[in-house]
């Protein structure tokens, strides 16, 4: 095996990730950094510039709160939340990032983002929070300012393609990183006093629906590889909401957004008798206690309707687009020519929602003559996926605002920083950070900055270099390579160096861990359903996989990557099968639906459900937080006669 | 493949140290072949089609072609990214053409200031980021007092 040369970094803010948070993260670090003359390192496992999962552009902002313009108020934002995540929501975490979220947009539009602006110079939405961008180098000109910001004030300095595997620990504090360049033989460890991890979501735990070259197609971009998860997890911090994946609608095979066809040109979604699901079923969201009456309906409610449809054999479901144009069309029969005109501004318009983000979706329109006012397109459930900053909700538990906190949920969700986990000195955000979802794109910025403030001012009161076992980062560092060791060790064993059996290539345990998660744990061959036996089914596999990860074998740095990529992967996986199995209810349905416990049961369940892994000894322990509320309640709260009578 | 290589228009990047491809892919995926100084995908079925390659590559060398298992044949979408918009062209698999053209950016490449012109005050204590109040529009960040309904 080469030698590797090991490169000691230390600083006292460690920013990990390289997306929307962790930018944001920079650029509001770069400023208290240099007022209190600390360092600031930023570690990317890839390019800035187009990193994370704003990587190929966003056609919309979907966190916009209008506060300066009094459109809403952060209580509506926050009910909005709450409502569409089944009553489980850390009030306090969104309504922070609510208050705040303006500003990172405001920042965008003077860095160069071009939203797009109304003859009275209003900004257009698509609906209630979000706004219409020309978004094709959002992510360029977000990490423009950041890597600005940290250069013109002299405290920070960039790593790109340095993977992160895991955290370093000093007693109960989190004391930095460690991790190896996917591009020479070097192996990275930064000493820092405070760590922001912003190291996105998980994507690939589960067995995608397109399995052959199309698996990349990922509806969240296929590097989101639960390295934020491992990474809080292996700190040993309580982790939240493990059990709230996400699944997207979306366009069928190449997940082009829907947003802008239900909102903004106000598409049906019918199935193949010409139903529609969100009519036809209405009657079934009075099973899902109060949040089967909010609106909107809650994605996971609006999922499972869709899902029923499916499941009876009523399928494809189609996005009515030639309805919705028609509809438009109408409003201009009689000027032929300002019809024409608005219809060119519409295809317009749609195109770019798919160009923007998509492009995939635009290929395969074109691929099979789509003309979207002339003929319907399939829309379909995809895979679960684990996104903190959309509508699924898994991320670490961390400390709420001090100023946002009643008396009674103070004492639960405030520990000195907001953002920070329960490990010392360890912060997180975007997908990083759990319950508080629905942040998207702008929402994981400003938390960024929210953390990244709050990680400078812990540092500024705990200013000590962390102190750190060689011993144990010796370990770390050969337990990190191994999968190199092990393969040029076995390699000869036989003719085929992808079937050897004395170690496994990433991409089969990956397949194995997706089979494993697909088959027993709730994916789309289960029809998104388990139970007790299966989940225990899971983990006995699970810790089979856990066994032979040990065996990884990589021929060269980038399968190294994969190797860790797939490790972590597992561990999210883990932490989803154990919280499934500890809440013994079914909340989201079109998320999971557990069969052996298919009601809501607001009794028991109206709580969070969290776990931590002991680093110490590994063993796992699941516990239950108070939902508490920083805000006033709707009233009516019991379920109505017809469904209490059927419990 | 979803993105490949014309092995006649691309020049491995020879005057850099490595190649505009390599340097931009988010997962990892182009890697240059040193023998015959051409970039290729390395695992087509990780790729995103995400086209930063495709965008920033200096010879117009690479290209996607949709993902074999549910996309037809004969279809493509291609981008002209200057340093203010992108022009795309999208043919159909029946010939069809479409040409869209959007903007990228309003500012010059590299010129995003990062408090964009808002004040800061500077308390490392307050609730206010940086650029914050300025930058939200309103006289101070917004507390329970006026968060619209809070119990306290």
């Amino acid at each position: 095996m080469p030698k590797f040369e090991t490169v000691v970094v230390e600083t006292d803010l460690l920013i990990l990730g390289g997306g929307m948070a962790a930018c944001g993260a920079a650029v509001e670090a770069a400023y208290w950094a240099k007022q209190n003359g600390l360092k600031v390192t930023l570690v990317d496992k890839a390019a800035v510039d187009r990193s994370g999962a704003v990587a190929m552009g966003l056609s919309a902002i979907n966190q916009y709160v209008g506060l300066k313009d009094g459109a809403n108020t952060l209580k509506d934002y926050v009910d909005y939340v709450r409502n569409d995540l089944m009553g489980i929501t850390r009030e306090d975490l969104v309504a922070n990032i609510a208050r705040h979220v303006d500003s990172s947009v405001h920042l965008f539009e003077k860095w160069g983002l071009p939203i797009w602006k109304d003859a009275d110079g209003k900004y257009v939405h698509e609906g209630r929070w979000q706004l219409m961008i020309n978004g094709e180098s959002y992510k360029v000109v977000v990490a423009e300012a950041a890597k600005n910001a940290l250069r013109e004030s002299g405290v920070g300095e960039i790593f790109e393609r340095v993977f992160i595997v895991g955290p370093l620990l000093d007693g109960d504090k989190c004391a930095g990183a460690v991790g190896f360049s996917v591009r020479e033989n070097k192996l990275y460890i930064f000493k820092a006093k405070a760590t922001l991890t912003a190291m996105g979501g998980a994507v690939h735990v589960f067995k995608p629906r397109s399995s052959g070259e199309g698996m990349g197609r990922a509806w969240y971009p296929p590097w989101n590889s639960g390295s934020s998860a491992y990474f809080t997890l292996k700190a040993g911090a309580e982790m939240t909401c493990q059990e709230v994946r996400f699944i997207p609608v979306r366009f069928k095979d190449a997940y082009g957004p829907v947003g802008a066809w239900f909102l903004l040109f106000k598409s049906r979604a019918t199935n193949a008798m010409g139903g529609d699901y969100m009519v036809e079923r209405k009657p079934e969201l009075e099973k899902w206690g109060p949040y089967g009456r909010v609106k909107p309906v809650p994605a996971n409610l609006r999922n499972y309707l869709g899902m029923l449809d499916v499941i009876d054999g009523k399928g494809p479901i189609s996005m009515r687009t030639e309805e919705a144009l028609g509809k438009l069309a109408e409003q201009y029969k009689d000027d032929p020519k300002a019809y024409q005109k608005k219809m060119k501004e519409l295809e317009s318009e749609a195109w770019e929602d798919f160009l923007d983000m998509t492009i995939s979706q635009a290929i395969l329109w074109a691929a099979t003559n789509v003309r979207p006012e002339q003929k319907s397109s399939e829309i379909a459930a995809a895979e679960p996926y684990f996104i903190g900053s959309h509508s699924g909700a898994s991320g670490a538990w961390v400390s709420g605002p001090e100023d946002l906190q009643t008396a009674e949920t103070k004492s639960e969700y405030f520990w000195g920083y907001p953002c920070m986990s329960t490990v010392k000195g360890l912060f997180c955000a975007g997908d990083a950070s759990g319950a508080s979802s629905h942040k998207f794109s702008s929402g994981s910025h400003a938390e960024g900055r929210i953390a990244a403030k709050a990680a400078i001012k812990y540092v500024v009161e705990n200013n000590t270099a962390p102190k750190l076992d060689q011993a144990a980062i010796d370990k770390l560092a050969a337990e990190i390579l191994q999968p190199l060791e092990t393969f040029e060790k076995n390699k000869n064993a036989t003719t085929d160096e992808d079937v050897n059996p004395n170690y496994i290539k990433p991409r089969a345990f990956m397949f194995r861990l997706q089979k494993i998660m697909d088959e027993y744990a709730g994916g789309v061959t289960a029809q998104f359903t388990t139970n007790k036996a299966q989940l225990e089914r899971a983990l006995e596999l699970l810790a089979f996989l856990k066994e032979d990860s040990a065996k990884l074998g990589a021929s060269n740095l980038h399968e190294l990557m994969r190797c860790w990529e797939n490790v972590h992967r597992m561990w999210q996986a883990e932490a989803h099968v154990r919280t499934m199995l500890f809440r013994e209810e079914t909340r989201w349905p079109g998320y999971y639906f557990r069969a052996d416990t298919p009601k809501l049961d607001e009794d028991k369940w109206h709580v969070f459900a969290n776990c931590r892994c002991d680093p110490k000894t590994g063993k796992w322990e699941m516990l239950t937080r108070p939902v508490l509320h920083v805000f006033g309640q709707p009233t009516t709260k019991q379920p109505e006669p017809a469904v209490a009578a059927a419990r | 493949m979803p993105s490949y290589v014309i092995p006649d228009k691309c020049d491995g990047c020879k005057a850099l140290d490595k190649t505009a491809c390599q340097h931009i892919c988010p997962n990892d995926l182009m890697v240059l072949d040193k023998d015959k100084m051409k970039a290729y995908n390395r695992d087509p079925s990780m790729c995103w089609e995400c086209y930063n390659c495709v965008k920033i590559c200096p010879t117009q060398a690479v290209q996607v072609r949709g993902y074999a298992d549910f996309v037809p044949l004969g279809a493509s979408a291609v981008p002209l990214r200057s340093t203010d918009s992108i022009l795309w062209t999208v043919t159909f698999r029946d010939g069809t053409l479409k040409r869209f053209k959007f903007p990228i950016r309003t500012t010059p490449e590299g010129t995003a200031v990062p408090n964009g012109g808002f004040d800061t005050k500077g308390d490392l204590n307050s609730n206010a980021l940086f650029t914050e109040p300025s930058s939200l529009g309103l006289p101070a960040v917004v507390g329970l007092t006026n968060a619209g309904g809070a119990h306290a």
